[in-house]
């Protein structure tokens, strides 16, 4: 294994909650492993599977999703669908032959930004152990024209 | 007299139905023979090959073809019957998204080969023989090339318009033809049918709550006693997946008590038909609770694959199972 991998995590945050997180934790100079490259969503539930599949297809090895806890989403329901949507996508990436640990869901509020930083450092791990996914290199050329 | 345009008829990987679509034109068929000189069509005239090789290139004014692509024969008749053609229209499901053919990307080929030449039930095969192209070519003939992997049309050469279905329905098929023979051709790479979904065509449309579908787990197609023909399929628990789907069929299924499962693919702009299918599938569950989605996903959609690409997983973003290493 590639002792110098370094994952490629694509994060797709809520502006109200994770996306907060990750602000909090960059003005109070927390440090994290370099790994995660963020999206803002103006709800978790905004999240399509395609923007995940998306994701693994062109590159990232882990998909991070965040969104507010339980109950605090801004939009009242939007996390509960994230929720059922992402019990029913691991099922399906797990069939496409992708390991199901490289899509992780979390609730990170504003003020945790301790836990984002701990979020984003296990993950690192985790897919550091899994190595590179390299989805697009393993199509072949007919299968790479559907961006 | 002016020449009849050339039309041509051709099948790669399908089950005939699409065939069948075109007769089941019934009356209408004739209106279409009236108006255009059908050249080449294996499954219903005696032309070959060799006529298709004698025309002009793009002397034929369109070819329907159906069937997904895996053999190389396949491969090499649809390029030949590109060149010949001004117009290639990819019939039926399978040309246009993959369709059940396309579900065989969820294995490797030589899982598949076994499967059909060795481990099956109902095989018999001591001497393990398998199709052998280099062998065939020793006694003199040929075998075409079985690929790694099943593609749609549009994957192997250039398409110009999709006629969706398995089968396409007859009033889809006819207004496509109508459409293409009056000349006002539209925009390369449309969908000749309806860019509604299907349940805004559904007869059951109207039982649907104006507060939205909620409902607390699937029930699977072999319990059709159960289900109230005159409610939403959806809101009984079937899978049905109308909300995502392309309309023009007239709901057949669903008069048949049968909930949709996509055979007309996307609505326009959709990329991946799975992705979308599997968003609002998940979002109808009426659970908050992490423990009682998972239960309820566990028993009702055990298979996410084989329900949300039946028609289009080699269309799907991902295109196809990764060869893992795992597996050896
Ligand atoms: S606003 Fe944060 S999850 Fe909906």
């Amino acid at each position: 294994m590639d002792k110098n991998f370094e994952p490629k995590i694509v994060g797709i945050f809520c502006n109200w909650c994770t996306y907060a997180a990750a602000d909090l934790a960059g003005v109070s100079r927390m440090q994290y492993a370099p790994t995660l490259r963020i999206v803002r969503v103006m709800c978790s539930g905004r999240i399509h599977p395609e923007f995940i599949l998306w994701a693994f297809k062109n590159g990232a090895d882990g998909v991070l999703i965040g969104g507010c806890h339980p109950g605090d989403c801004h939009y009242i329901e939007g996390n509960y669908k994230t929720l059922r949507r992402y019990h029913l996508l691991k099922k399906l990436v797990k069939q496409f032959g992708i390991e199901e640990e490289r899509l992780r869901l979390e609730w990170i509020s504003a003020s945790e930004a301790d836990k984002l930083v701990k979020v984003t450092n296990e993950f690192t791990e985790t897919l550091k152990k899994l190595g590179p996914l390299s989805l697009r290199e393993k199509l072949p050329e007919y299968a790479k024209k559907e961006v | 007299m002016a020449e009849k345009p050339k039309v041509a008829f051709y099948w790669c990987a399908s089950c005939g139905g699409c065939e069948e679509a075109v007769v089941d034109l019934a009356e209408d068929i004739l209106t279409v023979v009236e108006a255009v000189d059908i050249v080449f069509w294996p499954v219903a005239m005696d032309f070959k090959r060799s006529d298709v090789e004698a025309m002009k290139d793009g002397e034929i004014l369109a070819t329907f073809i159906n069937g997904a692509v895996r053999l190389s024969e396949q491969e090499d008749m649809v390029k030949l019957l590109r060149r010949k053609s001004k117009l290639v229209i990819a019939f039926g499901a399978c040309a246009h998204l993959g369709g059940v053919p396309g579900l065989a990307n969820a294995q490797t080929k030589e899982k598949i080969i076994d499967y059909y030449y060795h481990t099956g039930p109902i095989v018999e095969n001591p001497e393990k023989i398998v199709p052998d192209p280099k062998f065939a070519e020793k006694q003199g003939f040929e075998l075409p090339e079985f690929y790694e992997d099943v593609r749609a049309l549009d994957q192997v050469i250039d398409v110009d318009y999709y006629i969706p279905g398995c089968a396409p329905t007859p009033p889809v098929v006819k207004n496509a033809v109508l459409t293409l023979l009056s000349g006002k051709l539209p925009p390369k790479g449309a969908v000749l049918a309806s860019d509604k979904a299907l349940c805004n065509e559904c007869p059951l449309n109207e039982s649907k709550p104006d507060e939205g579908i909620k409902i607390e787990g699937f029930k699977r197609y072999y319990e059709p006693e159960k289900v109230d023909p005159e409610k939403c399929l959806l809101l009984q628990g079937l899978p049905c997946l109308g909300p995502v789907t392309r309309g023009g069929c007239d709901a057949l299924c669903i008069k048949a008590n049968m909930p949709c499962t996509g055979c007309f693919g996307p609505l326009d702009g959709v990329k991946d038909y799975g992705a979308a299918a599997l968003s609002f599938m998940a979002s109808v569950i009426d659970s908050n609770d992490e423990e009682e989605i998972k239960e309820i996903l566990e028993k009702g959609i055990p298979d996410p694959m084989g329900l949300f690409y039946m028609y289009s997983l080699p269309k799907s973003l991902l295109f196809r199972k990764l060869y893992i290493k795992e597996e050896k």
